[in-house]
């Protein structure tokens, strides 16, 4: 019997191969990289977000901008358009009848597919930090930010600081990831689970807007991807983060856990 | 749950009481199948009979609505490991198209795990189905007879005792075809015990020792093809001087059945040996009728086979069915 890490690593190669991980993956550089263009360009600056103000003080600004622009959309359809392929695409490729008829458990395919769909989603936000930092920096110099609280932080400090908000990220960034693998698992087509994903995340960003529904507004999904904030106080608020940790889990693991149920439990036919 | 381990002696394929129902329609209905070591087993159908949902049971990819299937002595439901010693294809082998046909066999042998040692044995199965010169090509761009042998060499792979083969000539040029058919022979050769499915009956025929005739979900025959003609009957046609009064001689023979007036003249019937035909004549003799045309008409396999699975026909006259009398293997 083969371990789940090879059968992942397996799973690694199969979206190295594929071209809509290059199209997301190429979407969280380019983005970035078309953000400071244009910055530089326009010499303008969003002074309605946080840290809008500083994007041509430092380049850490830039970053953190792109997380708060990045949560309503474009995150998640990154996210969603690998892992909500992951299960999808051996349905489309009708391959699953193939893996399932080796030495491989299916709980031991499911673990792996899930584990894969959350690596990408990883590197996609590694990917965006990334480019993000080194065409700031290269743009607006590496310097001392500015905290919510109007400290000003070393840009050493303050960098440090930027790597943990995109780990802080991740939480509902995994969370969405999940519900991707959910859609993928239960629908099985990449489409549908993409659009399902992308609605989902959209709809709560509605319910969080909607007046009269203020008490849901701590336990929505939406509101985590504002947690990371919590790091750029000073001191650091850990409340929003702790939070973001449990409410993405209560969105993330029923879903991983029905999708693996439905995976385990399913009938590999033609349809 | 731990599987355990492969029972010693069990038979390649054991399958009782199969049954598949998706709301309204079964799929597969009560189907009890028994596979020896050495067979190549003929699973035989026309399209839309439960031939390729009782396959996808029989890999676990199903489940049974009721009924059970062992693989050497082990259930496909509980665990992959019944599947140790089992390779084959349900419909058409399926690859990713992205990846080399040599890629895909990597990615194959490594969900076999690395004690299977399929790895090592690439190059050897992509020798034996002729794609060794191919295999660094991207599956997109293989034929469909390519893509066939890929998934024998898929197969292959695992070092199978038993292989489940689902239509495996479909689709191929008669070429393809006959080296498909060859390719089956050998390694039913080297001693693996094969169940191919299939909808035509010159192939079963080829190449099968045994079968199993399908019919709306159903086993309407199971046994040897030899068997299925002879205990299909011998039926004959007979024209005489005077046919009135032959039959009425036929009629009075014990071991005559159906026994009918020819719209074209003469009379056709039937008997359970040739014997009966020989006191038939020397009593038509007797009385002094002549007779001018005495000719035996064999049923061919065709037509034995469609009058087992087509709508609404019972099993062929003079072919009993599997549980009710003595067809069965």
């Amino acid at each position: 019997m083969p371990g789940v890490l090879a059968i992942y690593r397996w799973e690694l190669r199969k979206l190295r191969a594929q071209k809509r991980t290059y199209l997301g993956l190429g979407a969280a550089a380019v983005i970035p990289l078309i953000f400071v263009i244009a910055l530089v360009a326009e010499g303008g600056r969003p002074e309605d977000v946080a840290f809008g103000r500083y994007v041509h003080d430092t380049g850490l600004a830039i970053p953190l901008v792109l997380l708060l622009f990045g949560s309503i959309w474009m995150f998640p359809l990154i996210t969603a358009l690998v892992a909500g392929d992951i299960v999808a695409a051996e349905d489309r490729h009708d391959t699953l009848k193939a893996i399932l008829t080796r030495s491989a458990e299916r709980h031991q395919i499911f673990a792996a597919k899930a584990l894969a769909a959350g690596s990408y989603a990883v590197a996609a936000i590694a990917i965006t930090g990334a480019v993000a930092l080194v065409a700031g920096i290269l743009a607006s110099g590496f310097n001392p930010i500015t905290s919510l609280s109007g400290t000003e932080v070393s840009a050493p400090h303050g960098l440090a600081l930027v790597g943990a908000s995109l780990l802080v990220y991740l939480l509902p960034i995994l969370a969405i990831a999940s519900v991707a693998v959910l859609l993928s698992t239960a629908l099985r087509n990449s489409g549908a689970a993409i659009v399902g994903t992308l609605l989902f995340s959209l709809l709560l960003q509605l319910v969080d807007i909607l007046p009269g529904l203020g008490t849901l507004h701590p336990y929505l999904l939406s509101t985590q991807f504002d947690a990371w904030q919590g790091l750029l106080r000073t001191p650091i608020d850990w409340a929003p983060i702790v939070r973001a940790a449990w409410v993405c889990a209560l969105y993330g693991i029923p879903a991983l856990v029905a999708a693996s149920l439905i995976f385990l439990r399913r009938d590999v036919a033609s349809d | 749950m731990a599987e355990k381990p492969a029972v010693a002696g069990a038979a390649p394929i054991e399958v009782r009481g199969l049954t598949k129902r998706y709301d309204e329609i079964t799929a597969v209905d009560g189907v009890d199948l028994t596979i020896e070591p050495g067979d190549v087993f003929g699973y035989l159908g026309p399209n839309g009979a439960g031939k390729t949902t009782s396959l996808r049971m029989m890999l676990g990819l199903i489940r049974p609505t009721a009924g059970s299937v062992r693989l050497f002595g082990r259930d496909p439901q509980v665990s992959a490991a019944a599947l140790e010693g089992v390779a084959g294809f349900v419909e058409a082998p399926s690859f990713y198209p992205y990846f080399s046909g040599r890629r895909n066999l990597e990615l194959y042998a490594a969900l076999d795990g690395p004690a299977s040692g399929a790895a090592a044995r690439i190059d050897e199965v992509l020798e034996t189905v002729g794609l060794l010169d191919r295999a660094k090509d991207r599956v997109r761009g293989y034929s469909h007879g390519m893509r066939q042998r890929l998934g024998i060499a898929s197969a292959l792979l695992r070092s199978p005792r038993l292989l489940i083969l689902d239509e495996p000539t479909t689709g191929l040029d008669p070429a393809g075809m006959r080296d498909m058919r060859q390719l089956v022979r050998d390694l039913a050769a080297r001693g693996i015990t094969v169940l191919l499915s299939s909808h035509l009956l010159v192939e079963v025929d080829e190449l099968c020792n045994r079968v199993a005739i399908i019919r709306r979900g159903q086993i309407a025959y199971e046994g040897s093809l030899a068997e299925l003609r002879r205990t299909a009957g011998l039926s004959y046609r007979v024209r005489t001087t005077d046919d009135e009064s032959a039959l009425q001689i036929l009629s009075r023979q014990p071991a005559v059945s159906a026994v009918a007036v020819d719209s074209a003249g003469g009379l056709s019937f039937k008997v359970a040996d040739e014997a009966t035909v020989g006191d038939f004549s020397l009593g038509l003799a007797e009385v002094g009728i002549a007779v001018l045309e005495l000719t035996p008409k064999h049923a061919t396999l065709e037509e034995l086979f469609f009058r087992l699975t087509e709508d609404g026909a019972g099993p062929a006259e003079g072919v009993q069915e599997p549980g009710r009398a003595a067809v069965t293997a």
